[in-house]
């Protein structure tokens, strides 16, 4: 019974991580697998998000929700400019370009967060209604990880009706199979680009703030967490929105039960496990395009 | 009337392909005033021993990245390798002569990036960007973990390094002996790098990263090839961060990290890939400009440097000498484009 109680447990938080994970790397997916760019900044705007959405709560005194929803829409604004502007130019340049570019993308957003706010941790209080404990019958548990649990999946939920049954939905997956017929039937290939840019970014913001409470939020952020969402994408597939769910789940579990039971090799064996995987499926587990 | 048959050995084209090697007279240049600087300031040694050492290491990202055209983020990996092999054994007292403890150093990161190669290399594009990171990752991690053998977090400080030849002490204060050493082992990488670009060899993996099917179409190759630029790149590689453990007397994590294999990547870029000297220009840039300027602005040092990416990734995709040389082109044919 004990027994039980703590793998419960150890699901619940595992499934809490994975959920932000999901959130923030779902937006480099469709990045990945639509544009095929290879956008090292997208934890950068994950930080920016937390940013905005710690410093709304406590410079404005706005509510946790509506918080999220304004880190939401203010990273997507600024990621659709930058997109307009920076992005579109080098969607045919090498990866070595991208990467470059997006690096520096990244080093401008720590130093210029550094600048602005300061380099210490910034706290994000959770409102009341969010802390402490909540009885799931079998186990008390933290409402907060059962917070992210529902609203991940309500995302999950809204993001795959998005795919499979709206004509946005239909597009995108058009595109990401092959961009030249999409683009041959008429559909606006660079809108398309655009709107699904500033949406993944704006998701990664909602993930940054949501993650906020245990991954903590400071400039180094960006790169401290980059690789997990790389991985995560790797593993799932590039722009399948349940491929990285599955993917993001799997190692927001595998990270929180290895970090508890083996507290100082953990992390090797998600490098391992993301290399072996690799190795056997390079398209990852749930993509169906080589890369 | 048909033109004179030339012999094709003074064909032009020939004529031009068989002198790409030659060795310029400018080429001198940086070795001269590599020796000057020994001379002209003894007392920022310490630094040029540290800028010498990393043109040594981007030379080797030079080789795998700018020849072959493998993007890799975890060249690090065996720099770190290098480091370790020469601060293991010399700290458990096993081996600490310099020069052979430089060759067991290549041949460990050799090893290493052969048997990383030989998997990684079948896979391309994003995954073997993910694939090299995670290798790296890796590994700093292991390092990490045995720390009775590599001290963990902290490192090993305080190693034991035997004089050169036995004769010239390694003084991490005055490091005089340290310059000329490792000036002298970069001239003996270099050479070899120079030799190997322009090998047969090397000009197969220039086509492959030019045209990776046609290479295949023409019966080269390729897989082995790459593994073979993959492995040589890492020994050198390996060699960098051997010299830098016996320089600074200690090795830590830091060799391992992403910051070092993104810094050597920027190096790279900034001088100009795939062109030998871009390591040198890239390197002298990087580190003059780092040297004074993320002492008294950190922030703005970075905010620069990522400013600085954005405009070579936008408009100067080939560095600082693929401008300089655009720019040569331009003047010595003023009136070619109207």
């Amino acid at each position: 019974m004990i027994f039980g109680v703590d793998v419960a447990s150890m699901l619940l938080g595992g499934v809490a991580a994975g959920m932000v994970l999901f959130i923030v790397s779902v937006g480099l997916s469709v990045t990945m697998g639509l544009m095929g760019f290879v956008n090292l900044a997208h934890g950068g705007f994950a930080m920016l998000g937390g940013y905005a959405i710690a410093l709304a709560m406590r410079q404005w005194g706005l509510g946790f929700v509506p918080a999220l929803g304004f880190g939401f829409v203010v990273i997507a604004a600024l990621s659709a400019v930058l997109e307009r502007l920076l992005y579109s130019r080098l969607y045919r340049a090498t990866e070595l370009d991208q990467v470059l570019f997006s690096i520096g993308l990244v080093f401008m957003m720590i130093a210029s967060v550094t600048v602005l706010v300061g380099p210490e941790n910034q706290p994000l209080t959770l409102p009341s209604y969010l802390r402490g404990q909540i009885n799931l019958g079998i186990t008390q548990y933290r409402t907060y990880s059962v917070f992210l649990i529902v609203v991940g999946i309500l995302i999950v939920i809204g993001l795959w009706l998005t795919f499979e049954r709206t004509r946005a939905g239909a597009q995108i997956r058009a595109a990401v199979d092959n961009r030249r017929m999409a683009e041959s039937l008429g559909i606006n290939i660079g809108r398309l680009f655009t709107v699904t840019f500033a949406f993944g970014s704006g998701m990664a913001a909602l993930g940054g703030g949501l993650g906020a409470e245990f991954l903590g939020l400071d400039p180094q952020y960006a790169l401290k967490y980059l690789v997990y969402f790389l991985i995560v994408v790797a593993v799932g597939g590039l722009g399948r929105v349940t491929g990285v769910f599955y993917a993001a789940l799997l190692i927001g579990v595998l990270d929180f039960a290895l970090k508890k039971y083996v507290p100082s090799g953990g992390t090797a064996f998600i490098y391992a496990f993301t290399i072996l995987l690799l190795l056997w499926r390079p398209q990852g587990l749930f993509g169906t395009k080589s890369t | 009337m048909t033109p004179p048959a030339v012999a094709w050995i003074d064909h032009p084209a020939a004529v031009a392909l068989a002198g790409r090697h030659r060795v310029r007279a400018w080429e001198a240049i940086p070795w001269l005033l590599a020796l000057a600087f020994y001379f002209a300031f003894p007392k920022y040694l310490g630094f040029g021993t540290e800028l010498l050492i990393t043109i040594l290491f981007a030379l080797s990202l030079d080789l795998v990245l700018g020849y072959a055209g493998i993007v890799t983020l975890g060249q690090a990996a065996f720099f770190g390798a290098g480091a370790y092999t020469v601060g293991m054994l010399a700290k458990r007292g096993i081996w600490n002569e310099p020069i052979t403890g430089l060759i067991l150093a290549a041949a460990v990161a050799a090893a290493i990036g052969l048997g990383s190669g030989l998997v990684l290399l079948r896979t391309g594009g994003l995954t073997l960007l993910m694939l090299t990171l995670c290798t790296m990752a890796l590994l700093e991690e292991a390092a990490n973990l045995a720390h009775d053998y590599t001290g963990g977090f902290d490192g090993l400080d305080s190693l034991p390094i035997a004089p050169l030849l036995g004769r010239f002490e390694f003084n991490p204060l005055y490091p005089t002996t340290q310059y000329l050493y490792v000036l002298a082992v970069l001239f003996v990488c270099f050479v070899f790098v120079r030799t190997l670009v322009y090998s047969p060899f090397g000009q197969s993996l220039t086509g492959i990263r030019e045209n990776t099917l046609r290479m295949h179409a023409v019966g080269a190759p390729v897989r082995r090839r790459l593994v073979l630029a993959y492995a040589l790149s890492a020994a050198i590689a390996g060699v960098a961060g051997g010299i830098w453990a016996q320089a600074n007397a200690y090795v830590n994590l830091g060799t391992l990290g992403l910051d070092r294999a993104a810094t050597v990547l920027i190096i790279l870029v900034l001088g100009g890939y795939g062109r030998l000297y871009g390591a040198f220009v890239g390197a002298v840039a990087y580190m003059a400009l780092a040297h004074f300027l993320s002492k008294i602005y950190p922030t703005a040092w970075q905010l620069g440097l990522g400013l600085l990416l954005v405009v070579i990734a936008l408009f100067a995709r080939n560095g600082i000498l693929g401008l300089t040389e655009a720019a040569a082109r331009r003047l010595r044919a003023p009136r070619a484009i109207s």
